[in-house]
C-alpha cells in the first residue's frame, strides 16, 4: 500500500456514502441504512462519523475533531491525525475557523454558523432501541410514528423519580415526525441542535446508519406540557479558568479528600474566553 | 490554576513506540518471521483468514505477528485491510465435491465411496505435554501411501437420490454481501450464512453448544466434514470462458438433522451448512449447528424463543470486530455524560431528601 485516496475513501464508497446523506436530509430525523465500511479504527470509536466526515470533505475545508468538547482528548487526536494524513486538510481547534467539525458527545458553545458541517459520532442511532431491541420493530415503529412507549417510559420516569431520568441522549422530534437519538450529548446540548444555521450530520458506522437535521430543522426534545425539558449542568459554578457561566462544566477532582473544580468542557470556548480576558486586563 | 492536561498527541506516539518494543520482547530471543508464523501456527492464520475473510495466509501471518498474537487484533487488521482492496467481481460457486481431500469423515456412515480419511487431525492424540517440542526435537516426516484417485462425493448426496435428504434449492442469482450493503432483516440463508463463516469461532461454538443442551434443540449428525484444497474460477466475459486463478483450502461441514415433517412435507432429513476459510473444525461444524437452527422458521418448527434460532439476534452480534470494538469504546472518555448523569443522580438524591442521611446509612 502506498498511496491512499483522498480521505482514505475510494470515489465510489464516497458518492454510497453522500446519497444516504443526502436522503437522510431530505427526511429530517429518518435513520438511512447505508453500507458503512470497515475502517482503520474500531466500531464505536467513531467510524460512523469519520466516513461521514471523509465524504463531505473537499481538499480546502479545515477540519476541526473533539471528543467531550475538546480538540486534545486522546480520540480527537488520533482522528484529526487520520485525516490529517489522508486528506491532508488544515486543521483547526477554533470553532469560527472550522468549516467541518466532527465530534463526540459535545456541541460546541460558540454558535454555528451557516456554511459549516457539524458531523456527530453515534453509538446506538435508535432512539427506541432501549425500548425495544428488535430493528425489524423498531422501524415499524417510526414508519407508524408510533412513539407512545417512548411517552409511557418518560412518563414513568416522572412518576418514579418525579422528573424525566435522562441526562444524555434525550430523545428528540424532528419537525414533528420522527423520534432521533441526538447521540449521547448532554440533554444540556440539546437546545443547540433546534434551529441551526450548520448543517448537522450524523454517522453511526457499526450500525450502518445515516440521518441528518438540515439547517434551521425544528427540533424539540420530548417532554409533557407540565413537565417542560429543561437542560441542565453542574449546579452553581461558573468555569474555574475563564468564568464562563454559560457553558457545559467538567468536574475535575483535585485531591482525595473531595476538593473538586468545573471547568468548560469546550475547551476551545474556555481557551478564547481566557485569551480574552488576558487582552482586556 | 489548574492546567487541563495536555499532550494527548505526544502521549498517543509515546504509547505506540512503547507498543513496538513490547511487541519485539527480548532482544536476545531470536525475531518471529512470518514465514514462521504461517507454517508453524497455521490454525492461528486460518482463523485469521476465516474471521478477517481474506484468503491471503501471507498477510494473515503478518497481522498475527503485528498484533502480538491477538487473533481478534489480527482479523481487524486484515479486515480494514480487505476493505480498501478493489473488487474485480465474483467467483464462480466452488466444486467442494471435487476437493482434494486432506481429511474427509463421515459420522453416519461407516464407510462411503472416497473413504474415509483422518489426515492431520488433534482427534484421538493424549493431551498430554510433548515436553521434547519444547526441546526442538526432530520430527521425522510421516508415512505417506498412494494417492487414491478415488472420487469422493458428497456423503449427503446418497440420501439424496432416495428423497430422504431435501434437496437445496440452487443458488444461481446474485449472492449478497453484507460487506457492500448493510444488514437487513429477515435475512435470507445465503446472507446468514455469510454472515455466520466470518462470525467469531467463540460466539459460535458457544451458540451450537446451547442447541445441543437444548434451546432450540434439533439433533444433530455430522454428515461429512471434509478438509481439502478446491480451484477458485471466474468467468471472464471478455474472453468467454472460465478461468481458475487460485487454489484454496475450506473445511466444510454438512450435518444431517431430523424432520418431523408436517400437514405438507413427509418427514425428512435437513442440512445445515459450514463452510470456513483454512482448516477449522469447530468452526465449521458449529456454523453447520447454527445454520441449522436459524431455518427452525422455514422449516415450520416450534420457536422456543431460544438465541440461536433467532436471526437477528445471531447475525447482530456475531462479528467479532463490532462486538469488541464496541466493547471496547466504553474506555474512551465519557466524561461529559458521565458528568450529566451525576448531575442527575445527585439532583434526584436531594429531591428524594438523602443528602441529610449519614453515609453510613446508605
Amino acid at each position: 500500500m502506498t498511496e491512499y485516496n483522498f480521505a482514505y475513501l475510494d470515489e465510489a464508497t464516497k458518492r454510497m456514502i453522500r446519497r444516504a446523506l443526502l436522503k437522510a436530509v431530505a427526511i429530517p430525523g429518518y435513520q438511512v441504512p447505508f453500507s458503512s465500511r470497515e475502517m482503520p479504527m474500531p466500531y464505536g470509536w467513531g467510524t460512523g462519523g469519520v466516513q461521514v466526515t471523509a465524504a463531505c470533505l473537499v481538499p480546502e475545508d479545515s477540519l476541526k475533531v473533539i471528543d467531550q468538547g475538546a480538540d486534545d482528548t486522546t480520540n480527537a487526536v488520533s482522528i484529526r491525525s487520520f485525516f490529517e494524513k489522508v486528506a491532508g486538510v488544515a486543521t483547526t481547534e477554533s470553532t469560527a475557523d472550522a468549516s467541518v467539525i466532527q465530534t463526540r458527545h459535545r456541541i460546541p458553545e460558540a454558535p454555528l454558523v451557516a456554511g459549516q458541517i457539524l458531523v456527530f459520532q453515534v453509538p446506538i442511532p435508535e432512539p427506541l432501541r432501549f425500548l425495544e431491541p428488535r430493528e425489524t420493530e423498531t422501524r415499524t415503529m417510526h414508519a407508524l410514528e408510533d412513539y407512545g412507549l417512548m411517552q409511557v417510559r418518560l412518563y414513568e420516569d416522572i412518576a418514579r423519580h418525579g422528573e424525566i431520568a435522562r441526562a444524555y441522549a434525550y430523545p428528540v422530534k424532528v419537525e414533528g415526525r420522527y423520534v432521533m437519538d441526538p447521540s449521547p450529548i448532554p440533554k444540556f446540548d440539546n437546545p443547540k441542535l433546534n434551529m441551526s444555521p450548520a448543517l448537522q450530520l450524523f454517522g453511526a458506522g457499526r450500525e450502518c446508519r445515516i440521518y441528518a437535521l438540515p439547517p434551521f430543522t425544528r427540533v424539540e426534545s420530548l417532554d409533557f406540557e407540565d413537565y417542560p425539558f429543561t437542560p441542565s449542568k453542574a449546579a452553581g459554578h461558573d468555569c474555574a479558568i475563564c468564568g464562563a457561566q454559560d457553558s457545559y462544566l467538567d468536574e475535575v477532582i483535585t485531591d482525595d479528600s473531595g476538593g473538586r473544580m468545573f471547568v468548560c468542557s469546550d475547551t476551545d470556548y474556555c481557551a478564547t474566553r481566557a485569551a480574552q480576558m488576558e487582552a482586556n486586563a | 490554576m489548574y492546567v487541563a492536561v495536555k499532550g494527548g498527541a505526544r502521549a498517543i506516539a509515546n504509547a505506540h513506540a512503547w507498543l513496538d518494543e513490547a511487541r519485539r520482547g527480548d532482544r536476545d530471543v531470536p525475531e518471529l518471521g512470518t514465514d514462521q508464523i504461517r507454517e508453524q501456527l497455521s490454525l492461528a492464520v486460518d482463523r485469521v483468514m476465516a474471521e478477517g475473510s481474506l484468503y491471503d495466509p501471507e498477510l494473515a501471518a503478518l497481522a498475527l505477528k503485528q498484533a502480538r498474537g491477538d487473533t481478534i487484533e489480527a482479523v481487524f487488521l486484515i479486515r480494514a485491510f480487505r476493505t480498501t482492496l478493489p473488487r474485480f467481481g465474483g467467483s464462480l460457486p466452488v466444486a467442494t465435491a471435487d476437493m482434494q481431500i486432506k481429511r474427509r469423515i463421515s459420522a453416519t456412515y461407516k464407510d462411503a465411496p472416497g473413504g474415509q480419511v483422518l489426515g492431520p487431525t488433534f482427534d484421538y492424540t493424549h493431551r498430554l505435554l510433548d515436553f521434547g517440542l519444547a526441546e526442538g526435537r526432530d520430527v521425522p516426516p510421516a508415512p505417506m501411501a498412494e494417492t487414491g484417485l478415488e472420487s469422493a462425493p458428497h456423503i449427503l448426496s446418497h440420501l439424496g437420490g432416495e428423497g430422504l435428504m431435501q434437496a437445496e434449492p440452487d443458488g444461481a442469482g446474485a449472492v449478497p454481501d453484507l460487506t457492500r450493503d448493510p444488514l437487513e432483516f429477515p435475512a435470507e440463508r445465503a446472507l446468514r450464512l455469510q454472515a455466520l463463516a466470518r462470525g467469531d469461532e467463540g460466539f459460535l461454538l458457544s451458540l451450537a453448544y446451547s442447541t445441543q443442551r437444548g434451546y432450540g434443540r434439533n439433533h444433530a449428525f455430522v454428515g461429512e466434514l471434509r478438509i481439502g484444497a478446491v480451484r477458485v474460477s471466474a468467468h471472464l466475459p471478455e474472453l468467454g470462458f472460465d478461468i481458475e486463478f487460485a487454489e484454496i483450502v475450506l473445511t466444510e461441514c454438512e450435518s444431517v438433522n431430523q424432520f418431523q415433517g408436517s400437514k405438507t412435507a413427509p418427514a425428512q432429513f435437513t442440512r445445515g451448512y459450514g463452510l470456513v476459510f483454512g482448516q477449522s473444525e469447530r468452526k465449521a461444524i458449529s456454523m453447520a449447528l447454527v445454520d441449522r437452527a436459524l431455518r427452525a422458521q422455514e422449516l415450520g418448527e416450534d420457536m422456543s424463543g431460544a438465541p440461536a434460532q433467532d436471526a437477528e439476534f445471531v447475525l447482530s452480534h456475531c462479528d467479532n470486530i463490532q462486538s469488541s470494538g464496541f466493547l471496547e469504546h466504553i474506555k474512551l472518555p465519557h466524561y461529559v455524560d458521565f458528568q450529566a448523569e451525576l448531575e442527575l443522580v445527585r439532583k434526584l438524591r436531594r429531591a428524594a431528601g438523602a443528602d441529610a442521611l449519614p453515609e453510613a446509612a446508605e
